[in-house]
């Protein structure tokens, strides 16, 4: 009896506060229809209340956020001209005093109340949404997988080696999307190749671990900031799955400008860790000017290594004479980065020439 | 207790919960938030306001459910269903939140954007299900304005901790802290200071 009690009362007040809430919901969470102006183009209309950033995703303008809206990567930067509401407090660790004068804000956390006016960089419109099948997927160490992905609608892909594509990982409630690098070279317009690592308990990875050949992979793209300069050398260092966007970049050199100087660096903890070792050095054996250096930071737990030991940046330090007329690609964990970057500098290359994607 | 000591009755409780009593320094509730939030002034007021106006509310909200339906021999349900109090009281703060943000974000906008983004972040906190826990202790007896004074003391003496503890680490951060203790370890040491201090005031008033 008592226990038909505690349900009934457990329900009646458990329900009496979802009432309340939906009507709360349905009342004040209703702020009309909005417009939005995007470029001084012609306006949309769109349902009050939600987040600006889901309001671009509909229109399909795939803004890039590698945390999925959580107001963690601060990637999805737009200008707001008009609308939109103060700046919030969670925005202001990804915000400089120059973009919070030009109304920059994060497209996750500006809900859309009234009309709102924005500014959206000309690329951004020019990212897609792509739908791809699984060709092939291999383990390259025991942890990374190699997967390739056949692009079925739109058929081709255009895009600079360095560059990056979210996957939607599907099944979750929210549109999640993680951020991959490409690693194939731009020449392959029909195809996609990502590196993933599997972090345990992670969602994109876990994921791309489990999905077969013949499966249907979801993806936009393409993102990413870095320009390869024709008339500089190259230096590209990478740790531990860090490794995506040089085989994206080092391929394309050696394809387009075989006899550019390049160097690869790469950093891994044990020689199980160690990918495309014998690939590079074959692609090193055609494009003259590529130069292949691994390094493992643990080696006494790989007895039969007989290549360089010690930090990815240790070796770059060595094998670098200067940083003159060099620009730089970096990939791997913060403390590598970190590392590196004051290498780099010591040895005269300009903060502005560093490109790294850090995670 | 007679019309004239009620009013003296609150203002020791009040006093009580803010200083002697105090939820963060001598129960040491609400740790997360306040070492979280507590770098600078601006934000630490505005958490400090979210939780007082929170705890005020909810505490007297659930001193109605508690009393009015699960303790044995309540006038809307007979018998003993104290065994729910811990899932009714958080599911009755996580609603008040909710409602709560809102009602800011649509009637009163300029106190969302300031307040707003905290209002999440404390429907988990431990110091208000504290206060509304101990608002029902059986030794203590508290009628509803006893209630609500020690709730509304409670949620002033986090303001009060919390306002504090800006204070001091907007100064530590010019500071010469030895490296090991720089960030948390050194504010979790202050907290154990200002705790100590608190106890100064211990016999003041008492509940």
């Amino acid at each position: 009896m008592i226990y038909l009690q505690a349900i009934g009362v457990m329900a009646v007040i458990g329900g009496a506060l979802a009432v309340l809430l939906l009507l709360a919901d349905r009342f004040l969470c209703n702020y009309g229809p909005c417009q939005v102006r995007i470029n001084e183009e012609e306006p949309f209309t769109v349902q009050g209340g939600g987040k600006l950033l889901d309001a671009l995703y509909d229109r399909r303008i795939f803004i890039p956020s590698a945390c999925g809206g959580q107001g963690t990567c601060g990637f999805c930067k737009v200008q707001v001209l008009e609308g939109g509401g103060p700046v919030l407090p969670t925005e202001l660790p990804f915000l400089e005093e120059t973009e919070l004068t030009a109304g920059t804000r994060l497209a996750c956390q500006v809900k859309i109340r009234d009309d709102i006016r924005i500014r959206v960089k000309e690329e951004f419109l020019h990212i897609q949404e792509f739908r791809s099948e699984v060709v092939t997927a291999t383990m390259v160490t025991p942890d990374t997988r190699e997967i390739h992905l056949r692009l079925i609608e739109p058929a081709e892909i255009d895009f600079r080696p360095g560059q990056y594509v979210q996957v939607f990982v599907p099944g979750t409630r929210d549109k999640t999307f993680r951020a991959y690098s490409i690693a194939s070279p731009p020449s392959r317009r029909d195809a996609v190749e990502l590196l993933v690592r599997l972090i345990p308990g992670g969602l994109g990875s876990g994921y791309l671990h489990r999905v077969q050949p013949g499966e249907e992979v979801r993806f936009t793209g393409p993102y990413g900031e870095f320009q390869l300069d024709p008339g500089m050398e190259l230096v590209c260092i990478g740790g531990g799955c860090g490794m995506a966007p040089m085989r994206s970049i080092l391929r394309h050199v050696a394809e387009e400008t075989p006899d550019r100087k390049a160097w690869l660096f790469f950093g891994a903890r044990t020689a199980e860790q160690v990918m495309y070792h014998s690939d590079f050095a074959s692609l090193a054996e055609r494009a003259q000017g590529l130069e292949v250096h691994y390094a493992l930071s643990e080696p006494e737990s790989s007895p039969d290594w007989t290549g360089e030991t010690g930090f990815i940046h240790e070796s770059a330090d060595r094998f670098l004479k200067d940083g003159e007329g060099k620009q730089v690609f970096l990939c791997g964990p913060p403390p590598m980065i970190k590392a590196a970057i004051e290498v780099l500098t010591a040895k005269g290359i300009p903060r502005e020439r560093i490109f790294y994607d850090e995670f | 207790m007679t019309e004239s000591s009620l009013f003296g009755g609150l203002a020791v409780v009040f006093l009580a919960a803010i200083l002697t009593n105090n939820i963060l320094l001598s129960k040491f509730l609400g740790m997360c938030s306040f070492i979280a939030i507590s770098r600078n002034m601006r934000t630490a007021v505005g958490m400090g306001i979210a939780v007082t106006f929170v705890t005020l509310f909810t505490a007297m909200i659930n001193y109605l459910i508690y009393y009015g339906v699960l303790v044995p021999g309540a006038p809307l349900c007979a018998a003993d269903l104290t065994f729910l109090t811990f899932l009714i009281f958080i599911m009755m703060i996580a609603g008040f939140v909710q409602l709560v943000e809102m009602f800011l974000e649509r009637f009163i906008p300029l106190l969302y954007f300031n307040l707003g983004i905290f209002l999440p972040l404390i429907t988990v906190n431990c110091a208000i299900l504290g206060v509304n826990l101990l608002m029902i202790d059986p030794d203590r007896h508290f009628g509803f304005a006893q209630t609500a004074a020690y709730a509304l003391g409670s949620g002033l003496g986090y303001l009060l901790a919390i306002c504090l503890m800006a204070g001091i680490r907007q100064r530590l951060a010019q500071a010469d802290i030895p490296r090991p203790l720089r960030g948390l370890g050194i504010t979790v040491i202050i907290t154990g200071l200002m705790a100590m201090a608190f106890m100064g005031f211990t016999g003041m008033v008492d509940l």
